[in-house]
């Protein structure tokens, strides 16, 4: 038995970690696929098993006007919020990440700050805005504070990403590219954006998720009309029915629906590159 | 470093790091240094946050035995939490980046552990309830099996399910690290060190760990400040028995006493940074990314 873990009979320790792993993605799986399975519960189904006379009933009810909440408003802020700081914070922090392959002169504190704005408690930025806001003059709201402090946690994500992808690009090939006589464009075009774009739909994606799925700073930011985590907060306080399990599962269906489009972007453009040249 | 940006990189890298710098400056350190400054502003029933300089809100809250109550609890929570991460977190990385020798399967693996990442938080957060609950999945199967008889109680709205929530939540801000760490790590030194005469066990203490370290500082980063930030998760998953520190600013917030939010709130960054800045001793984190 070969104690190297690349080549030889696997080692004992492979299926000891196996084992882990495989209980892991059980845990981790295992609730949510519990809940998926329950927002389908019938008109006697109750919050837990067994599954009653499965039905749709819960989905409708969550989009029927009787409920107090506002399931589909919230949708309608929490998609365009989240699309918005998607296309911001890919912007943002990828120019940002070019500038940090030099040093320049405060390229420490900013890096610092970023660090900070990621681990300060989100709770904390709330107030903290809000206080801004008001001393300002200006109501919050989702579109203006909420967008604000979506993307003071988005951005710093952004930028660590872009530092892992951009430690792969190798100033040579630039240079290997301007000595081949590219232009400046033509070297970003075709040596830069290929090797940086999968960096760039990662970071598509956490902007994405990081604002759609964002409750402690979105909690006093997003003003009086709620974004759909504080919707489901609410309905956590106040719905005892399976219509709360309907709702997790309609969220999670646009999730995964973001995640599929950003993979087949990446699939479809690497196959256009692979064929097209 | 380019050739033709030699020249340019003085304001080029300025103007391309502005967007950021601005966001962060609007939406981060300003609101921060108004948190401390309203921190030591009076609090007046009715009017409100009164613009005089005190220090009451912290007095207040120090000498108040429940701030260092809950303070001990969230800390109990982040040390439990931050241990058990990590050993998963250390052990599935380690699997899959040690054990699995297909690169596509590996990273298949790893997409799996990263895909609940893309969902809501309070949905995975709620999933728990019909899972551990009374009548819960756990439960239910324990008394059909024969093995309790009535069902176990402390399995939801205790801190067993804090617990469970948090490492549900967590687990993968420390995978995510510690695989790109690992993943860097070039596999002839392994070899290099088995021909030497390390055992398994050996290569994974001497090597594999202190190559690890910069995945590890930043997954314990990442745990540490979303346990210590949390508020929901502890009061949802304890039944409201549990308490952490920014309860404390729920609380003074729903009574719209803004000045003492802001000195919990204060307190809480302090503790934060210092950890932080603890673990930024241990390892030089920017000089491990910027590279």
């Amino acid at each position: 038995m070969s104690a190297s873990p690349s080549y030889g009979a696997r080692p004992w320790t492979f299926y000891v970690l196996a084992t882990l792993f495989t209980l892991f993605v059980i845990f981790l799986y295992g609730p949510m696929i519990s809940v998926l399975v329950l927002s389908f519960q019938g008109p006697s189904g109750s919050l837990v098993f067994p599954l009653r006379e499965p039905s749709l009933m819960w989905f409708q009810e969550l989009f029927s006007p009787r409920r107090t909440g506002d399931v589909a408003g919230a949708f309608g802020r929490s998609l365009p919020l989240a699309l918005l700081v998607m296309l911001m914070t890919v912007l943002i922090s990828v120019t940002a990440g070019f500038a940090f392959r030099r040093r320049f002169r405060g390229s420490t504190v900013i890096f610092y700050m970023a660090i900070a704005s990621l681990i300060v408690p989100g709770l904390v930025l709330s107030i903290g805005t809000l206080v801004t806001f008001r001393y300002l003059g200006l109501s919050a709201s989702w579109i203006t504070s909420g967008l604000g402090a979506h993307l003071s946690w988005a951005l710093p994500f952004g930028l660590l990403i872009m530092f892992a992808v951009l430690g792969r690009l190798n100033p040579a090939y630039e240079e290997a590219a301007y000595d081949l006589g590219a232009s400046r464009w033509r070297t970003v075009k075709d040596v830069v954006v290929p090797i940086v774009f999968p960096g760039m739909i990662a970071v598509a994606l956490f902007g994405f998720t990081l604002s759609y799925d964002e409750f402690p700073r979105s909690w006093l930011t997003v003003g009086t009309k709620n974004t759909l985590p504080l919707e489901i907060w609410t309905m956590t306080t106040n719905v005892t029915s399976p219509a709360l399990y309907a709702l997790g599962t309609v969220t999670t269906i646009v999730s995964f629906l973001v995640i599929a489009l950003a993979l087949s972007a990446i699939l479809l453009i690497q196959r256009r590159r692979s064929t097209g040249k | 470093m380019t050739p033709s940006s030699t020249n340019r990189s003085g304001w080029a890298a300025y103007l391309q790091v502005a967007p950021l710098t601005l966001v962060l400056i609007c939406f981060f350190a300003v609101p921060v240094a108004l948190v401390v400054i309203v921190s030591f502003f009076r609090y007046q029933m009715l009017v409100g946050i009164v613009p005089t300089f005190t220090v009451k809100n912290y007095v207040d809250l120090f000498t108040n035995p429940t701030t260092w109550t809950l303070y001990a609890s969230t800390l109990k929570f982040t040390l439990i939490v931050l241990v058990v991460t990590f050993v998963l977190g250390f052990w599935i990385a380690y699997f899959l980046v040690f054990h699995i020798r297909n690169l596509v399967t590996a990273i298949g693996l790893f997409l799996v552990c990263t895909v609940p990442f893309w969902t809501s938080n309070i949905i995975r957060m709620i999933s728990w309830r019909p899972v551990l609950g009374r009548e819960g999945l756990i439960n239910s199967a324990l008394q059909n099996a024969g093995i309790t008889s009535q069902p176990i109680d402390w399995l939801l709205y205790s801190d067993f399910s804090v617990v469970v929530a948090y490492v549900h939540l967590f687990t993968l801000f420390m995978i995510v690290p510690i695989f790109n760490s690992m993943a860097r790590i070039d596999k002839a030194l392994l070899e290099a060190a088995i021909d030497a005469g390390a055992s398994r066990f050996g290569v994974i203490w001497e090597v594999v760990l202190p190559l690890s370290k910069t995945g590890i500082a930043l997954g314990a980063l990442f745990v540490v400040t979303l346990v210590m930030g949390d508020f929901f998760v502890v009061t949802v998953m304890s039944g409201g028995l549990s308490g952490s520190a920014t309860s404390g600013i729920f609380n003074d917030l729903q009574f719209l006493n803004y000045p003492r939010a802001a000195a919990n709130a204060v307190i809480l960054l302090i503790t934060v940074l210092l950890i932080a800045a603890g673990i930024f001793r241990l390892v030089d984190v920017r000089k491990e990314l910027v590279r």
